[in-house]
């Protein structure tokens, strides 16, 4: 009884920091599929991904009001404004000849930071505070510990979430188009399907997913000057260490990433700064060519 | 003859700009010398991001991670070890070499956006490791009060804007004499044939990931002096010098200098960089949003980026069709490749 004891005071410190990394882990998922898909179908490098969690940020930062109700139009509203900012994008690139990454990368950039800029015209330059629905705003006991019920209620919407998105990529025609276009996208295109299409679909369901995980993450990433940098950061760590194609990967890489930032923190703090740098330095020194090798030689 | 002509006007071009550089500082004042001091500093960033993205066809967004360990090193080594240049140099440039050293494994094997990719995420890592590795960085606060640079042993310390930016200048005229010298060696020249076919190059027996290894460290090492020029003309750093937005200018900056031209990645960035403080100065706040109006602009007014100056390079059908010399002496040495 007494080495039980003992090894769970052992474990126990860190069972919090581990169930936040879940949580973390899960919403870099979430905002990470959207580049994932971006990138991998569309061929773009989109560097305006992580104002499209911002907008979800700020969008939640701003109607939430401690109710249901408000949560569902901020949801609402949230995934809108950023499947239209997608969709803004896939226009503002559409004279942008395809495979042409350097002008990509450049206009998309320029998109992010306009946005920013506009965002924190609109919002103030502090961070804003996010108010999570009243019901949610207590802590439950997990296994002793006290955790915020948002967190624990998050990871299970999260986690139903990339399973819905694990089932429409594998299961239905949509996904299967856009799997096919990740591995040959002129023969989608004889299929008869516009690639122009595909890629303001690809934007568009990209920014969807950006705008959910910044509304429901704010608690967690929440809204503010950095917030777009910070995402599009880990989305990118995500994307090369998943690889491409693979929703496990992507799923595993976020995880680890989101385990890193808060368990990593809690066991090793002097070594903290240099993890995800480690992490990625060492998947991708062991794996380089088994990574790449998935990848299109763009 | 066309060619002669292009050249020689390039030539006179490159020496009134340079005059125009060694007397600015005496026309201007203390503050803008400050300031075209740092701005040097970014165009020679600017010179290893088009050896890189233009020259070897590694489009990076990631040149800030060498900058900034150049920059760091300097200024640590400039306020606890030695205020000589060469020393602060040498040791700055070996910090950008090494950097870019250990993450060869990283960059090497992959192309095009995702080179773009990866590189992006390792030079937002270093700001991170900037930020939170206080006891050597500062930290956020950044490094402050590091001592005037003396140029070489027995020579007085740099008191005046004037003296700091003379030095700057003097480091990026040899730094990029020294890379435009070597882009002509064999080097050079296998560089950009594997840019143009790489596959042609490796059937002809040449190791091209050692070639862009090398590409990569030296690339690494130039962006490591530039920190060492940022931190004299500064007196002062922070991880903020270093973020993502200052590798996308340098990249526009390229873009616009045409990127396999090292003198055009001079002018581009430094003009870049100059409407941005200059943006920053007359709108307060609203400097972002017109400046990514102008990163989209740029796009479209160049709608072929990088093709514009691969079209320069390769090799067409008529002779009549090449416009310059380099592009007749690199497909020579395509030629020369493949026997």
């Amino acid at each position: 009884m007494t080495a039980v004891a003992a090894g769970m005071n052992r474990i126990d410190p860190y069972l919090i920091p581990a169930l936040d990394g879940v949580a973390y882990g899960l919403l870099v998922f979430v905002a990470a599929s959207g580049l994932v898909f971006c990138f991998g179908v569309a061929n773009i490098l989109n560097l305006a991904h992580g104002l499209l969690y911002a907008i979800g940020g700020y969008t939640a930062a701003a109607l939430l009001d401690g109710g249901w109700a408000s949560l569902a139009l901020a949801l609402a509203v949230g995934v809108l404004a950023a499947a239209a900012v997608g969709v803004l994008l896939a226009g503002l690139l559409t004279p942008v000849a395809a495979g042409n990454h350097l002008s990509q990368a450049l206009l998309t950039f320029g998109v992010a930071l306009a946005g920013g800029s506009l965002l924190v015209a609109g919002f103030g330059p502090d961070n804003p505070q996010v108010q999570v629905p009243a019901a949610l705003e207590g802590s439950v006991m997990v296994a002793g510990h006290r955790y915020a019920a948002y967190r624990l209620v998050f990871i299970v919407v999260a986690a139903v979430l990339a399973a819905a998105l694990y089932l429409v990529v594998r299961r239905t025609r949509a996904g299967m188009l856009v799997r096919a276009a990740v591995d040959d996208p002129e023969m989608v295109a004889c299929l008869g399907v516009s690639p122009a299409w595909i890629r303001a679909g690809v934007l568009a369901a990209a920014g969807a997913l950006a705008g959910a995980a910044g509304v429901l993450g704010a608690p967690i990433i929440g809204p503010g000057t950095g917030t777009a940098d910070t995402v599009l950061l880990l989305s990118l760590v995500v994307v090369v260490l998943g690889g491409l194609g693979s929703m496990a990967g992507t799923l595993l890489a976020a995880l680890a990433i989101g385990e890193i930032q808060t368990l990593g923190v809690a066991l090793l703090p002097s070594a903290a700064p240099f993890l995800l740098f480690a992490a990625m330095a060492a998947v991708l020194a062991v794996r380089a060519r088994g990574l790449t090798g998935r990848w299109r030689a763009a | 003859m066309r060619g002669e002509v292009i050249r020689r006007a390039r030539g006179g071009i490159a020496a009134l700009v340079l005059v125009g550089l060694v007397v600015a500082p005496w026309v201007v004042d203390d503050y803008t010398t400050a300031i075209l001091a740092r701005t040097l500093a970014l165009a020679l960033v600017g010179v290893s991001v088009a050896l890189l993205t233009g020259v070897a066809g590694m489009p990076t967004l990631g040149q800030t991670a060498p900058y900034a360990a150049g920059a760091y090193a300097c200024a640590v080594i400039g306020s606890r070890v030695s205020d000589v240049g060469v020393v602060q140099l040498a040791v700055a440039a070996a910090a950008g070499a090494l950097l870019a050293a250990l993450t060869v494994p990283l960059v090497v094997h992959a192309r095009g956006v995702i080179v773009l990719m990866i590189t992006l995420a390792i030079g937002e890592l270093v700001v991170v490791v900037l930020g939170r590795w206080r006891s050597v960085t500062g930290g956020t606060d950044g490094l402050a009060g590091i001592p005037a640079v003396r140029p070489f042993w027995g020579l007085p310390a740099l008191a005046s804007d004037q003296a700091r930016y003379l030095y700057a200048l003097v480091v990026v005229a040899t730094l990029v004499g020294a890379v435009l010298v070597l882009l002509r060696t064999r080097a050079g020249l296998v560089l950009r044939a594997g840019r143009d076919d790489e596959t042609r190059l490796r059937a002809s027996g040449h190791r091209v990931a050692v070639h862009l290894s090398g590409a990569h460290i030296a690339a690494g090492a130039i962006a490591g002096a530039a920190g060492s020029l940022l931190v004299v003309a500064q007196q002062y750093i922070s991880p903020a010098d270093f973020g993502f937005d200052t590798s996308a200018l340098l990249l526009l900056g390229v873009v616009i200098g045409g990127t396999a031209s090292i003198g055009g990645a001079l002018v581009g960035a430094a003009l870049v960089i100059a409407v941005r403080d200059w943006l920053f100065g007359v709108l307060p706040g609203h400097a972002p949003l017109v400046l990514g109006a102008l990163f989209v602009a740029t796009v479209y007014l160049l709608p072929t980026g990088v093709n514009r100056a691969r079209g320069r390079v390769r090799p067409s059908g008529a002779p009549d069709h090449q416009p310059d010399p380099p592009a007749i002496q690199e497909q020579a040495t395509v030629g020369e490749l493949r026997r």
